[in-house]
């Protein structure tokens, strides 16, 4: 029996029943108790469980990060939620010099199974403060995990398996996938950390897409799909730890790469993933590995910059097609041709 | 007055504490002798402390009066300065040296070294050399108790460089508003490497605790019975539920920020204001006190005995100590090791 589920839903879902299952959980962050339950997603928590274990907090997100990370050290399983990405910088030395080291530093006596969650803001003018994917600036701290679930049944399962794992996890997830539904189970199950998901398979070329690039990646699909090309689609959801296997074995079978990265295109995971195949699969390699991702500049405010910033599927469509019919218009990434009917309803 | 409160027995197990961490703190600078000697005779030897570490010689008083009030499942959380916090909660001596001298059997299995000693059995859940990067933790460690309705207490401790972090304001707030059970124990020694604390701070430390809606109390790091009083009435409120207390304990620090030689004819640091403290060495002015109550000198003396040979049997077991093997490298990322 299928049950369709939006994205947010099933976030709530998620952090719900793990709070019926273990006691030890709970959900803080700036403004989750409010009316809007950051876009829906911790409402459900809250009106089940009240302010005793789903409870607002001061702006402080460095020390409240500390705080959910001594409270792990002690037996809880907190759950923090920031509205936007962009505040996850301001939490970084809680997060990379102590949740992601306890463990190592204690010899493994101690760990710190803290899980944030954080929201990718794009679009509606967001600009440069509230719209950022920072996940190649989360990636480079052993011992932390950091997925980017692009399903419903995805953001489930993953945060499921965090909420229950032993590691720090930060979970995160687009804006517009929130109101995007899927086949969700009712009950506890989870979605192993650091396994890649084949969203379509294919036999020209990969595209391994992160977070909202999947559903980018899957539109492309259909139109090369029109033009003979037959492209796999991986979803990564997992970007630390990443899978290798899966990604090399599709490379392998295709011959050609693409990544598409909901963050900058430099320094970001698509760089890391496009050096681990050059590296292991440089001779079967049919074409150079092409990266789809964010220009060297900060989001912009007004629509039409807006529009010039972020890559969609029409970026997709010409990359692969390039790779694929070995002409290369110089597929950067970076520019925008036609603009695609965007599921975000909201003007936050 | 206050130190009429506490009994013989009180003073003495503060005496040996503070003993300990002092004795077995001269053993680390004797043994960076020995094995800076070897270095510049061109020998290596062959167990050897190769970690910054930052000594607490002078300020004992604060890690011993704070822990002495606490009970084993109280926890503490310290800084690169957690040798004397990690011996008062109770840590096991041998793993100390152990890790100090980077072998398996240390207390973070040589994962952490001398700046973050960790020992859950006692409560000592471990030590950020991010300075002020401990103080949230405890927080939080106060937050869960406070959740799981115990009585526990969470200790912070840090020094005056951490109170100017944004995150010691967002701590002690935080703390505040939920009336969190948490002492934040700072150890004022006045410095920051050799920067002094007039440079660096307008107003004093118990004034920021007090705009931040958390209690403060100063005590004297010399006089170990202060330092009691002031734990004591802290734990209590923590306890009772009123909340946060943040203590200043004054003290000094006789050896330089890191490493094992005194820095004193730097900058601020004479050697004047070092023999000033040391007149008020925490050790000495318990000694007298207790000579004065009429404990005999031979129970001391024999105290000191049997620590120096605790010290020097933890040494022993150190250098006996296998190093860890190097695929021990890709161990314990999540919590994986449990100590053997």
């Amino acid at each position: 029996m299928t049950r369709l589920l939006a994205y947010s839903d099933a976030l709530a879902e998620a952090t719900t029943l793990a709070m019926e299952r273990d006691p030890a959980v709970f959900l803080m962050g700036v403004g989750v108790d409010d009316p809007g339950g950051i876009f829906g997603s911790t409402t459900l928590p809250h009106d089940r469980f009240g302010d005793a274990r789903v409870f607002d907090t001061p702006i402080s997100e460095c020390a409240l990060t500390g705080a959910a990370i001594g409270a792990a050290l002690t037996g809880m399983r907190p759950l923090m939620v920031h509205a936007r990405c962009d505040f996850l910088l301001l939490t970084l030395d809680q997060l990379a010099n102590h949740a992601a080291k306890w463990s190592y530093m204690s010899g493994g006596r101690l760990s710190a199974p803290v899980v944030v969650r954080a929201v990718i803001g794009r679009g509606w003018g967001q600009a440069a403060q509230h719209s950022q994917s920072v996940q190649a600036a989360l990636a480079p701290f052993p011992g932390m995990q950091v997925i980017m679930p692009a399903t419903a049944y995805d953001a489930k399962g993953m945060l499921l398996s965090a909420l229950t794992g032993r590691w720090p996890v930060v979970c995160l997830e687009h804006r517009w996938l929130y109101g995007l539904k899927d086949d969700v189970p009712e009950g506890f199950y989870t979605v192993e950390i650091g396994r890649a998901r084949t969203a379509r398979a294919g036999t020209d070329a990969t595209v391994v897409a992160l977070s909202h690039m999947v559903v980018e990646a899957m539109k492309a699909a259909d139109v090369l799909a029109k033009e003979g090309i037959d492209v796999e689609v991986v979803d990564l959801r997992s970007v630390v730890p990443w899978d290798r296997e899966t990604v090399c074995a599709s490379v392998r079978r295709t011959g050609r790469l693409v990544v598409a990265d909901t963050g900058p295109r430099s320094f970001g995971v698509g760089a890391e993933i496009a050096a681990v195949v050059n590296e292991e699969l440089f001779g079967e390699l049919r074409a150079p590995v092409r990266r789809v991702g964010l220009p060297d500049v900060p989001t912009p405010c007004a629509p039409v910059l807006e529009a010039a910033f972020y890559p969609g599927s029409a970026d997709l469509v010409r990359t692969v097609r390039a790779l694929v019919r070995g002409v290369d218009h110089g597929a950067r990434g970076d520019a925008s041709a036609a603009r695609h009917d965007k599921p975000f309803s909201g003007a936050f | 007055m206050i130190q009429q409160a506490f009994s013989d027995d009180e003073l003495l197990r503060g005496d040996r504490a503070m003993l300990l961490v002092r004795r077995a703190e001269e053993r680390v600078v004797r043994q960076y002798a020995e094995q800076n000697a070897d270095f510049a005779r061109g020998v290596q030897p062959a167990h050897a402390i190769k970690c910054p570490t930052h000594l607490s010689i002078g300020q004992e008083g604060a890690a011993v009066g704070v822990c002495q009030e606490l009970n084993v499942d109280d926890v503490a959380i310290s800084t690169h300065r957690c040798h004397a916090h990690y011996l008062a909660k109770g840590g096991d001596l041998r793993a100390m040296m152990a890790e100090l001298f980077g072998k398996s059997t240390g207390c973070a299995r040589g994962k952490g070294g001398s700046m973050h000693l960790v020992d859950p059995d006692v409560g000592m859940l471990g030590a950020s050399a991010i300075v002020g990067g401990s103080i949230p933790l405890a927080v939080g460690a106060a937050l869960s108790a406070q959740m799981q309705g115990r009585t526990r207490v969470a200790v912070a401790f840090f020094g005056d460089g951490a109170v100017e972090q944004g995150v010691f304001h967002e701590s002690l707030a935080f703390a505040a508003l939920r009336r969190l059970p948490v002492l934040f124990v700072c150890e004022n020694n006045f410095y920051a490497t050799l920067s002094h604390v007039e440079a660096r701070q307008p107003v004093g430390i118990p004034q920021r605790a007090t705009g931040l809606g958390v209690a403060s109390v100063t005590a004297d790091g010399s006089d170990l019975a202060d330092v009691l009083h002031a734990a004591r009435g802290a734990v209590r409120r923590a306890r009772a539920g009123e909340g946060p207390t943040l203590i200043e304990v004054r003290a000094y620090r006789w050896m330089s920020h890191v490493g094992t030689e005194p820095d004193t004819g730097r900058m601020k640091r004479s050697a004047e204001e070092l023999a000033l403290w040391k007149d008020r060495c925490p050790l000495a002015v318990l000694r007298v006190r207790l000579a004065a109550r009429g404990v005999p000198a031979a129970t001391l003396d024999a105290m000191g005995t049997e620590v120096d040979a605790a010290v020097e049997d933890a040494v022993e077991f150190a250098r006996r100590s296998p190093a860890p093997s190097p695929e021990d490298l890709f161990t314990h990322l999540a919590g994986e090791g449990a100590p053997s």
